[in-house]
Order: structure tokens, then sequence, then C-alpha cells
């Protein structure tokens, strides 16, 4: 009994929530100080780190726990909302909830559901890009060799350069030297340009931008609520609360706010290096 | 009361003949309504207006009526026992009101609360939660130990006092946007765990209300902190994470 209680109780099922939760919080702080590199890095740095991302063991495992636990999470949120609304099956003709309660509290279902649809579709727009894609851009650098004649280079992952013409290219990013049909290195998928592009696009840059400070704005009272009810949840509530509750504030403003700056600048270029 | 003086409302009642029956919101008018009687005397008034006018009176809960024993509710302007915070609807006084309002008069909405009659709901539910768990079992054949006999460090005999204040009136249910009884459970599971006396059977209390508090249709906490708001006794929150602690431990055993 004790371990079908673990999962389908009332308090099982919340234990499960604040765990991915608080995961998918860590996870976003991660996320977020990679992202940062769009702004604060340049080009090569932000792929490095999107090469990094897609290729190291570790951070492999933890981005395959990543997408677990944001399924386990909405799947176990909307089973408990489900669960929640047959707990009142008529509703009162007249309710003053917001006397008692904040609204980000009781909205969390609907606020969850924008992120989920946002996830997905920045999963469509650049995760997906950069693991299947397979017109997927791999950055270059234009060089002048002589004086009046540039020529454009792969960068190679080894940190050296390879001249556009003299390779081919095998498995997305292998470059072969055209002549000895050897393999002489390895190029950068370019992220960052596709994420340039994405948020600079002449038609659509403007719009992408403010839908995604929307969701960020979303993001930002789902954790209003949700980081300091994880810990609830888990059954800590003592005398550190109240300090926990002011970081899960400050975490709540500060993440999504860094997270919604990175396209504001690139949209209207504000960025300190290319 | 010098201050007091007279008003005249307009009511908004949910009138249901039985449990099967649909039940909708009527409306009744009730003049000279004295600011210093309390909600459920004016509630008296209108009843003797309508047996006078020969219909059926409106049937609510009570018992006490000053603040201890949980029996009365109602749903008032939105509100588990009305717009005044750490009081039964008994408590509520008219002075709260203003001349020509309109007052909503609702039961507590609740799956698990299932209405009787008009704002009269059952509550057995809370009392299976409490047949499952609730108590320390103790031998009673004639060589009782003295309480007293233990001794208990002050701060968790009052956490485990003020836990025990819970009177099972339902507020915390009929105000949760998920109809949830933790608050109540939690005070209920809180008040024997903190005791040395309630500790030799809290593995098996905290699974056994949280197990049947699940089977009677109650809903999840969302954490919301509504019912430590509208609670008439002021239970706190601390005592559902206390029971969330409890049944991890009791889980992973
Ligand atoms: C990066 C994304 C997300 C983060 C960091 C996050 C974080 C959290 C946290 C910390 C909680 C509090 C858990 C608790 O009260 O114990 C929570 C609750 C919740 N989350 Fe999320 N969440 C995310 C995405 C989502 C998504 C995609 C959904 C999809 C529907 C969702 C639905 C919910 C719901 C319904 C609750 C409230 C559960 C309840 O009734 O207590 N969340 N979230
Ligand atoms: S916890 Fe408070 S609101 Fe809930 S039943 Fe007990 S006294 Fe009533
Ligand atoms: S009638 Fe007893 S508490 Fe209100």
């Amino acid at each position: 009994m004790a371990k079908s209680a673990l999962l389908k109780s009332s308090i099982g099922k919340k234990y499960w929530m604040a765990l991915t939760g608080l995961f998918l919080c860590l996870f976003l702080a991660g996320h977020l100080a990679g992202n940062l590199q769009l702004i604060f890095g340049d080009a090569l740095k932000f792929n490095q780190y999107a090469l990094f991302m897609t290729s190291n063991p570790a951070v492999k495992l933890l981005s395959y726990l990543t997408y677990l636990s944001i399924i386990f999470h909405a799947v176990d949120g909307i089973l408990l909302t489900i669960q929640n609304k047959k707990a009142r099956p008529i509703a009162y003709a007249m309710n003053n909830p917001q006397k008692n309660s904040s609204s980000a509290s009781r909205n969390m279902a609907v606020l969850g559901t924008v992120i989920l649809v946002f996830i997905v579709t920045h999963m469509v727009n650049f995760w997906a890009k950069m693991h299947f894609d397979e017109k997927m851009p791999l950055q270059t650098v234009r060089i002048e060799v002589q004086p009046g004649m540039a020529q454009e280079f792969y960068i190679t992952t080894a940190g050296g350069y390879m001249p556009k013409d003299g390779v081919e290219l095998k498995n997305k990013t292998d470059l072969i030297d055209i002549n000895a049909h050897v393999k002489v290195g390895e190029a950068y998928k370019d992220l960052h340009k596709i994420t340039f592009a994405f948020f600079k696009d002449e038609k659509y840059g403007l719009i992408f931008t403010i839908l995604y400070v929307l969701a960020m704005g979303v993001l930002a009272f789902h954790l209003l609520h949700g980081f300091q009810s994880a810990f609830q949840s888990l059954g800590v509530n003592n005398k550190f609360t109240p300090a926990l509750k002011t970081f899960g504030k400050l975490f709540a403003i500060i993440v999504p706010l860094l997270f919604a700056i990175i396209p504001v600048c690139i949209h209207f270029n504000f960025i300190l290096k290319h | 009361m010098s201050s007091a003086k007279n008003i005249n409302i307009n009511l908004k009642i949910w009138r249901q003949k039985n449990a099967k029956s649909k039940g909708s919101m009527e409306t009744y008018k009730l003049d000279n309504v004295s600011t210093a009687s309390s909600f459920l005397e004016m509630l008296d008034q209108l009843n003797e207006q309508l047996i006078n006018e020969k219909t059926e009176p409106i049937a609510f809960d009570h018992d006490c009526r000053e603040g201890i024993c949980g029996m009365c509710s109602l749903y008032i302007n939105g509100r588990a026992h009305g717009p005044d915070t750490g009081i039964t609807t008994c408590q509520l006084h008219m002075r709260m009101f203003k001349d020509g309002d309109t007052i909503f008069v609702e039961p507590w909405r609740s799956k698990a609360f299932p209405v009787i009659k008009d704002l009269v709901v059952d509550r057995s539910s809370f009392d299976r939660i409490q047949q499952a768990g609730g108590f320390v079992s103790v031998n009673t054949s004639g060589n009782t130990i003295d309480a007293n006999a233990t001794p208990i460090n002050k701060n968790d005999a009052d956490k485990s006092f003020e836990a025990a204040a819970c009177i099972g009136c339902g507020a915390c249910v009929a105000t949760c946007k998920n109809g949830s009884a933790m608050l109540f459970v939690g005070a209920k599971v809180s008040q024997y765990a903190l005791l040395p006396q309630g500790k030799v059977e809290a593995a098996t209390r905290v699974l056994n209300m949280v197990r049947q508090m699940d089977e009677e249709g109650f809903g999840n906490c969302t954490n919301t902190g509504a019912c430590e708001i509208e609670c008439p006794k002021g239970i706190s929150l601390e005592n559902i994470a206390r029971m969330n602690r409890e049944y991890l431990k009791a889980s992973m055993k």
C-alpha cells in the first residue's frame, strides 16, 4: 500500500509535482546561464555551449531528466486539476476568492498549460533544428587572406579554420577534404545565427519577441506561487520559510526577466559582441 | 447596544427540498433587521416571516451559537463564515452589513459534503476520516495512566493544542478552490503526531486518514492558503506541511 500511495494518493502526487517543479527551476537557471551568452558572449562561445549541451554525456542525462520532468509535471498537474474540479461539482453563485488567495495560486493549471505550449513551440523552433535539421547552417567566418580578397572558413571544434571550398560535408558537421577524402575536422552548428535570424525576422521577429516576453511573464506568475509552494508540499515549513519565500519571489521575477531581455536585445540590436 | 439601528436587506438564498432535488437561489426581502443581531438571528427573523407567510422556513445548521461547536456553516457573500475573519457564522453580526445590501447565502459546496436540505450539508465524511485514525488507542479498563505523567516539550504541547482547536466546521473545504480537506486532516494528524502518546500509531494514522480523505472525494492541496485565512480557529498551514512530512515518513516504511 505504501508504495502505491506515493504515486496515487493526493499527497504523493504533490511530492512529484514539487520535485519535478524544483528540478525544472534548476534547469531554468542552467538554461539561462547558457542563453545569456547570446548577449554577453560572442557567436563562437554560444555555439560551443550549444554543442556542449547536445554532446556531453552528463548533460545528456540531465536533459533526459528534464524531458521526463516536464512530461511528468504536466501530466500530474492536469490529473490533479481534473480531480480538483470534480471535488466541487456545483459552483458558488457568489464567490470572493481574491480575499484569501493570490490569482497565480488559483490559476496554476492555466499558467502551466501556456508554458507547455511555449515549451513545445520553443523546441520546434530551436531544439529540433539543432538536433534533426539537415539544413542547419554551420558557423563560418570571412577572413581576408590577401588584401582585397576575403574567403569563407569553417571554424572547427578543434579551434582551427578550414576553407569552405576545400572541404565537403558528411553527417551534417564532419568536414571532409575534397582531395584527400579524409576527415579534417568538425564544424559548429550555427544556433547563434538561427536565433538571431528568428528574432530579427523582418516580418515576424517583433511578434516572436513579444510572444516570448509574454510567455516569460506567465512563467514568472507560475513560479511566484510555485517556488515556495513546492517546499510546503514536501513538508518544509519552518523558521527558514519566510526567507525561502523571499528567495522564491526574487527567483520568480529575476529568472524570467533575464530570459525575456535576450530576445528584446537581439531584436532591437542592443548586443555587446557579435 | 446604543449604536444599533435597523436595516432593510435583500437575501439570495439557496433553497433545496432534499438531497435528491435540484435546488436554486431564491430572493427574499427582510426589513427592520437590527444591526445588533447575529447573522443566525437574522435568519430566524426571516424564518418567522416565512412561517407567517405559510411557506417552508429555511433549514440551516447551528448548535452552540457561541463559536465553539463547529456546527454552523454558510457561504456568505462569497466567503466561508462571511466577511468577518477568525469567526464562525454564529459569531457574525449584522453590523457588518449596510442598509440595502444584497446578501448571498449558500451551503458549503463540496462533493464530499452533499446538501441534505437548503443550507444544511452532510459532513459525516469528516467523521469517517476521524474514525480512520484520529484517535489514540488506550486501555481504559480501570488502569488508565494520567496523561500528565508523561513529560511533554512545551513547544510541542502548544502546537498540538493549537491544532486541536479545529472544530471540524468544514470552512477550509468550502473555501478551497479544490474542495480540499487538508487543513482539517493536517490539524487532526498534527494534534496527535506532536505528542508522545500519538507517536505509537503515527504511521498508520496518517496513511489511513489520508486514504479516507481521498476516498471521500475531497480535492488536493494547491497551497493557495485560502483555508488558513478563512479558518475560524486560525489553524496554520504548518499543519499541512507536518502531515506531508508524516505521510512521507510513513510511506517509506
Ligand atoms: C519550466 C517549467 C515549469 C516550472 C519551473 C514549474 C514549476 C512548478 C512548481 C515549483 C510548482 C509547485 C509545486 C507544488 O506546489 O508542490 C508547480 C506547480 C504546478 N505546475 Fe508547474 N512548472 C513548470 C511547467 C509546468 C507545465 C508545462 C505545466 C503543464 C500543465 C505545469 C502545471 C502545474 C500545475 C497544474 C501546478 C499546480 C499543482 C497543484 O495543484 O498543486 N507546470 N510548477
Ligand atoms: S481547520 Fe479550521 S476551517 Fe477547517 S474544519 Fe477545522 S476549524 Fe474549520
Ligand atoms: S453554532 Fe456552534 S460554532 Fe456556530
